[in-house]
């Protein structure tokens, strides 16, 4: 075998472990998942295979299901917004800190180390009618009688922002770290104000890290199911919480199996589209 | 089962043409050479010997008393280990029991007469030998009975506790005498617009919304009307509960005033000091659990170990552990103090008083009823 060919081999073999994991716990999984969705649920709750297309015209044509997805992406988006709002200057400050950054990035991963719902159901105690929130309002005489708060589409968010705000704040901070601060005093020293150098120089250079940022907030908050369940009204449900409900509650897999696939296809169009114009370089260096 | 059962049972199914020849004689076949094969290293061999049964239940208190007063007994008296595991839900465990192996999961803690019907319709079911559960004729057979009509005459189950979903409410806002005056109608009163509750069960809604709207559960006629109520209710309510826990934690934290309810939790919630009422409205919703045995268990194991969870001191134990009266014929055993005190209990041992869901009826509407209740509770 020449050196050439040993050398093109290399990387694969290299990489022949990953492959065969990401082939046999995800693309094989996702082929059942797809064979499923063409099959029917029979009127007692099993499956009857075969080839039809009923559950994946339900789920493109029906307005429930359209309505649902676009709620989820609208709620995704607010999220993703407020994340991004409150996280950059989280992450700028982090960024410019003088010799505790290690210690500040540790407190933000300190939530990590919580259950993720123990952390969503922490809000319960803190908005609830008898919660600390409520308690204090009254105790300081701002209010004579406790404020529903809970239960409604602003504890999802809150609870979504609660959840992923780490998420945009590591990745602004990963972009923010790598911007030469020289460049801010080069802009001041030609004129610049503070504020002027930042949104010209700094803020477009860490851009990159807020869309990495922004796109892991929106695609985790979309495909969120604890946080409905658990601060949700009655109403309230994101796209995740119909595919449970059809695969738990109704039997119904294969309509699960579409509902799952078109969320999957929703959000990897975005990857996508996120992968076309600023690239997964990024991304990377924020989830590393 | 012994191999000498399965053989007879295989022979039986050929002779009645449920087998064609040339399977019956693969299968015997397969067999004397699984046997040939084997036999040098048959003193080795173990798969036939049962070594364990799985249980599934809801965990907590009851685990605790079933550990106590049945596996532990049992492991001593047979050698057969108990393991025991615990789900959040019925429909979770049915997902999970429909992913797995057969003889995976043995006998589960199951809700509901349409559970059984519905393991029963997929063909989860067994014949239980009930010359091997005597303690089953200490039972109300009225809640047997129930379950013999699913599968025509034989048991897959024991039945083991009841209790009733009725209206739980908090006396410093609701007083009894309303609560009994409006009865189902209360869910839906405006007054307590947004401190109303409810559970997620699409079943529970529409049954209350057929009281609301003065209809038959087991009939309904109107079902349009029941959407009504049911979307009337959703408008007012501000949280469907999706646990026992859940739903105390709201009733105590006075998060909501009023809801539907299961009446051991209530109970639950009185003794530790909560002021909260608790009625069964007429034609309110009874319902009974039951420990089901699944296909593919060994049998003889399995039978052994209902008896042992049926022997008195073990249901009275669980019964006191989770405040719902057992499934032990009063008028047989004696249930000592607690257990008459506890809401739905009927000294009478006929359960006349309690309205069952008919599963025939609710499982053929379960497909159409549970889609539409996934969309109406998200305001279609």
């Amino acid at each position: 075998m020449s050196i050439e060919a040993r050398e093109a081999r290399q990387p694969w073999i290299l990489l022949s472990p990953s492959l065969v994991v990401i082939t046999l716990l995800l693309i094989v999984p996702v082929l059942f998942i797809l064979v499923y969705s063409f099959w029917l649920r029979t009127s007692v709750g099993d499956v009857q295979p075969g080839f039809y297309t009923d559950n994946w015209q339900d789920v493109l044509t029906d307005r429930f299901f359209r309505d649902i997805l676009l709620t989820t992406l609208r709620i995704a988006a607010i999220t993703t917004l407020v994340c991004a709002l409150m996280g950059y200057p989280a992450a700028y400050f982090i960024a410019r800190a003088k010799g505790n950054k290690a210690l500040l990035l540790l407190l933000l991963m300190l939530p990590f180390w919580i259950s993720y719902i123990i952390r969503t159901m922490s809000w319960i105690y803190i908005l609830g009618t008898n919660g600390a929130l409520n308690t204090a309002l009254q105790w300081l005489g701002i209010t004579s009688e406790p404020i529903q708060m809970l239960y409604n589409e602003t504890t999802v968010i809150l609870g979504l922002v609660h959840f992923l705000l780490p998420f945009m704040v590591l990745n602004v901070y990963v972009s923010l770290d790598g911007v030469d601060e020289t460049l801010e005093d080069a802009a001041g020293s030609l004129g610049a104000t503070k504020w002027q150098s930042f949104l010209q120089v700094t803020l477009p250079l860490s851009l990159p890290g807020l869309a990495a940022g922004g796109l892991l907030c929106f695609v985790l908050g979309a495909g969120t199911y604890i946080t409905p369940a658990v601060l949700g009204g009655p109403r309230d449900a994101m796209f995740a919480n119909l595919v449970f409900e059809a695969i738990i509650t109704q039997l119904n897999w294969p309509l699960g199996a579409a509902l799952s696939l078109l969320l999957l296809a929703v959000l990897g169009i975005l990857v996508m589209l996120y992968n076309h114009f600023l690239g997964m370089a990024q991304l990377m260096k924020g989830l590393g | 089962m012994d191999n000498t059962t399965r053989y007879q049972r295989l022979l039986e199914r050929y002779q009645n043409g449920d087998l064609e020849r040339r399977s019956f004689l693969g299968l015997i076949g397969a067999a004397g050479l699984a046997y040939g094969v084997q036999t040098p290293f048959a003193r080795f061999a173990s798969a036939q010997e049962v070594t364990q049964v799985r249980f599934d239940g809801w965990g907590g208190i009851v685990s605790e008393a079933f550990r106590e007063h049945a596996f532990d007994p049992y492991t001593a008296a047979t050698g057969i280990n108990v393991v025991d595991g615990t789900f959040g839900g019925g429909d979770e465990y049915l997902a999970r029991v429909r992913t797995s192996q057969p003889g995976e999961y043995n006998i589960a803690h199951l809700s509901g007469v349409f559970d059984y019907a519905r393991y029963h319709n997929l063909g989860l079911s067994v014949e239980l030998n009930e010359a091997n559960i005597p303690n089953l004729g200490l039972c109300i057979p009225a809640l047997s009975n129930a379950f013999r009509a699913i599968s025509s005459g034989t048991l897959s189950c024991v039945p083991y506790d009841y209790g009733t979903t009725g209206i739980a409410y908090n006396r410093a806002y609701i007083s009894d005498e309303e609560a009994q005056a409006q009865g189902a109608g209360l869910l839906i009163n405006p007054d307590y617009s947004g401190k109303i509750g409810g559970w997620a069960d699409w079943r529970t809604r529409i049954w209350y919304g057929a009281l609301q709207t003065g209809q038959d559960p087991n009939n309904i006629t109107d079902i349009e009307a029941v959407w009504d109520a049911v979307r009337q209710h959703r408008d007012l309510a501000l949280r469907y509960w999706t646990s026992g826990a859940e739903l105390m934690s709201l009733l105590a934290e006075e998060e909501i005033h009023v809801t539907e309810a299961w009446s051991g939790r209530i109970f639950a919630l009185q003794e530790q000091g909560h002021d909260i009422g608790y009625i069964d409205p007429p034609n309110g919703f009874g319902w009974q659990e039951c420990l089901f045995v699944l296909a593919g268990s060994p049998m003889e194991a399995c039978e052994e170990l209902l008896n042992f969870m049926l022997e008195p001191a073990t249901s009275i134990a669980v019964a006191e552990g989770q405040n719902y009266p057992p499934a032990l014929d009063p008028t047989q055993v004696d249930l000592g103090d607690k257990i008459p005190t506890l809401p739905a209990f009927d000294p009478t041992g006929t359960l006349s008083g309690l309205t069952f869901a008919n599963p025939e009826y609710w499982n053929g509407n379960e497909q159409e009823w549970s889609e539409t209740f996934s969309r109406v509770q998200r305001g279609y």
